[in-house]
C-alpha cells in the first residue's frame, strides 16, 4: 500500500516534469538543438539502447565505479578501524583529513592525469576520492561511539584484539559505517560521470562528451537522465540492503 | 574467606570540583555460594562496589580479593549481569550465549552444544534463532542469564537486572534465578533498590546508605527457600530492612488526633 501510493506520487511528479518539458519546447522560444524535445530524447535513449553504445558504456562505467567504490570501502573501514581505535593516532591525522576532504576530486584533476595517464586510472582514482572520505568519517565516528556496555561485557569475556576488533566493534560502529557508505555511494556516482569527462574514451560520462561533441544535444539528455535513473537504483538498493540488515538488528 | 573486601574506597576526582567518595572504608567478607543483596538508594555506591569485585574499576584505597588474590582487571570467573541486558544485537539468541565461549577456544561443534544445554536451561530453546529486538525484556535478560552461566563462572554479579522490567516480569525473573543459583551453586551478588527483591533473594542484605557510600548494616534473612512473599515471616525481614532505612514509622506517634 506504502510501495503503491509512494510509485503512484512518483510517476505524477515525473510526468509533470515531463508535460512542463513538453510546454516549454512548444512555445518555441528555444532552438530544438538547445531544447531537445522529450519524444526526440525518448527516442535518442532508444537508440543507443538499440546500437548497444548504452550497454557497452555502462559496462565500463560500472566496472570503474565498482573498482574505485570497493576500493575506498575498503581502505576507509580498516583506516578507520584502527584510527578511531587508536584516538593518539587519529588526532594527528584528523587535521591532515579535515583539510583534504572539503577539496573537490575535480581540482585533483590535473595531478591525477600526470599520475594516473589516460583511461580507466583517472576514473578510478576520482571515485576512489569521493568515497573515501565519508567512509573513513563515518567509520571512525562509528567505532568511537561504540556503546560502552559492549566493551565491558567484551572485557569481561575476556575478549581479546583482533577478535575485539571484528565480533564486537565492527559490527557495533556498522550503523554508523552503512550510513558512510551509502553516503559515499551518492557522491562516488556524481563524481563518476566528471571522472571520465577527463581522458576517459568509453563510459557513461565519455558517452555526453561524445554527444556533444557530435552536436547531438538529444544524447547529451538522454545520457543525463540515464546517468540519474542508474544513480537511482544503485542507490536504492543500498538502501534495500542497509534496511534490511538494520531492521534484523531492531536499529530503525 | 571467599571473597574478602578490607577498608575499600573509591574516590572520583572531578576537574575543578575537588572529589567526591563513592565509596567509604567498605568491609565486607562473602561466602562461597552465598546470595548477597546490596540494597541501597541510588547514590549509595552500591554499583561501584559491585565494579570494583567484577575489576571493572579499582579501589582508591583498601583492597578486593578473591580467594586471597587482589582483583586487578575482569575476568570470566565473575561475568556481570546488566540492567539493559548488554546482548549484541547483530548477533541471535544462539551466537550470543556462543560469544563467551569463542574467547575460550572452544571447538565450533562442542560450543553450539553447550550454549543448546544453556538455552534450554533457561527455556528459550524455541527462541534460539531469534534476534535479541524479537525477545520481550526478561526473556533478554535470560539470554544474558545463559550467555553468563555457559563461561561457567563461580560468581556471578548483577546489577539492577529486573530494573527495567514490569512488576509481574521481575518476580518470574526472581523465582528463575533463585532456581538457577540453588541449580547451579554460583555465589552470587546482586545489587538493587528493591526491598522486597533483597528479602525473597538474598541470604544477607548488605544496607549501604549514600555520601558517601558506605555499608550501614548487614541483615541476615533467615528464611528457607523458596520463600513466601506474603508469608508473616517474610513481612517481619522486610519491616526490619525498612527500619534500617528510617522508612517506618515509629510506633510513637508524634501526633495526636
Amino acid at each position: 500500500m506504502n510501495i503503491l501510493k509512494k510509485s503512484i506520487k512518483a510517476v505524477v511528479s515525473i510526468s509533470a516534469l515531463i508535460i512542463i518539458w513538453q510546454l516549454v519546447v512548444l512555445t518555441g522560444s528555444f532552438e530544438e538543438s538547445l531544447l531537445p524535445s522529450p519524444a526526440v530524447v525518448f527516442q535518442g535513449i532508444w537508440e543507443i539502447i538499440k546500437d548497444g553504445t548504452l550497454f557497452t558504456n555502462f559496462k565500463v562505467s560500472i566496472a570503474r565505479f565498482l573498482t574505485g567504490y570497493l576500493s575506498a570501502v575498503f581502505a576507509g573501514v580498516i583506516l578507520g578501524l584502527l584510527l578511531g581505535w587508536n584516538k593518539r593516532i587519529w588526532s594527528y591525522v584528523d587535521p591532515v583529513v579535515q583539510v583534504l576532504r572539503p577539496v573537490s576530486p575535480i581540482a585533483w584533476f590535473p595531478f591525477i592525469v600526470l599520475w594516473f595517464g589516460i583511461g580507466d586510472g583517472p576514473a578510478v582514482v576520482t571515485i576512489f576520492i569521493a568515497a573515501f572520505y565519508p567512509i573513513l568519517l563515518s567509520t571512525v565516528s562509528g567505532v568511537g561511539n561504540v556503546d560502552a556496555v559492549y566493551l565491558k561485557v567484551a572485557d569481561n569475556f575476556e575478549i581479546k584484539q583482533p577478535a575485539l576488533l571484528f565480533k564486537i566493534i565492527l559490527p557495533s560502529a556498522f550503523p554508523l559505517i552503512a550510513n558512510g557508505l551509502h553516503l559515499a555511494l551518492g557522491s562516488a556516482w556524481v563524481f563518476l560521470v566528471a571522472g571520465e569527462m577527463v581522458g576517459a574514451q568509453s563510459g557513461l560520462g565519455f558517452m555526453i562528451i561524445d554527444a556533444r561533441n557530435s552536436l547531438r544535444s538529444d544524447l547529451v539528455f538522454a545520457g543525463i537522465i540515464i546517468i540519474g535513473v542508474l544513480g537511482l537504483l544503485l542507490d536504492r538498493l543500498v538502501g534495500l540492503l542497509e534496511s534490511r540488515i538494520k531492521r534484523q538488528w531492531g536499529i530503525f | 574467606m571467599y571473597i574478602s573486601i578490607n577498608e575499600a574506597s573509591r574516590q572520583y576526582f572531578i576537574k575543578g570540583k575537588g572529589s567526591t567518595n563513592a565509596l567509604h572504608k567498605v568491609n565486607l567478607d562473602i561466602e562461597k555460594g552465598e546470595f548477597i543483596c546490596l540494597l541501597g538508594p541510588s547514590g549509595c555506591g552500591k554499583s561501584t562496589l559491585l565494579n570494583l569485585i567484577a575489576g571493572f574499576d579499582k579501589p582508591t584505597s583498601g583492597s578486593v580479593k578473591i580467594n586471597g588474590e587482589a582483583v586487578t582487571k575482569p575476568s570470566e570467573n565473575r561475568i556481570t549481569i546488566f540492567q539493559n541486558y548488554g546482548l549484541l544485537p547483530w548477533r541471535n539468541v544462539l551466537r550470543n550465549v556462543e560469544l563467551g565461549l569463542e574467547a575460550k577456544n572452544i571447538p565450533k561443534k562442542k560450543r553450539r552444544v553447550i550454549a543448546e544445554e544453556y538455552i534450554e536451561l533457561v527455556g528459550l530453546s524455541p527462541y534460539k534463532n531469534h534476534y535479541p529486538a524479537q525477545l520481550s525484556g526478561g526473556m533478554q535478560q535470560r539470554v544474558a542469564l545463559a550467555r553468563a552461566l555457559a563461561v561457567d563462572p563461580e560468581i556471578l554479579l548483577m546489577d539492577e537486572p529486573f530494573g527495567a522490567l514490569d512488576a509481574m516480569t521481575r518476580m518470574n525473573m526472581q523465582d528463575e534465578i533463585e532456581r538457577l543459583w540453588l541449580e547451579k551453586k554460583k555465589t552470587i551478588i546482586f545489587v538493587t533498590h528493591d526491598i522486597e527483591e533483597a528479602v525473597f533473594l538474598a541470604d544477607r542484605i548488605v544496607i549501604m546508605t549514600p555520601s558517601p557510600g558506605k555499608i550501614k548494616s548487614i541483615v541476615k534473612v533467615p528464611l528457607g527457600r523458596k520463600r513466601d512473599r506474603t508469608g508473616a515471616d517474610f513481612l517481619k525481614i522486610r519491616d526490619k530492612v525498612f527500619e534500617e532505612f528510617g522508612l517506618k514509622d515509629s510506633v510513637e506517634l508524634d501526633y495526636y488526633l
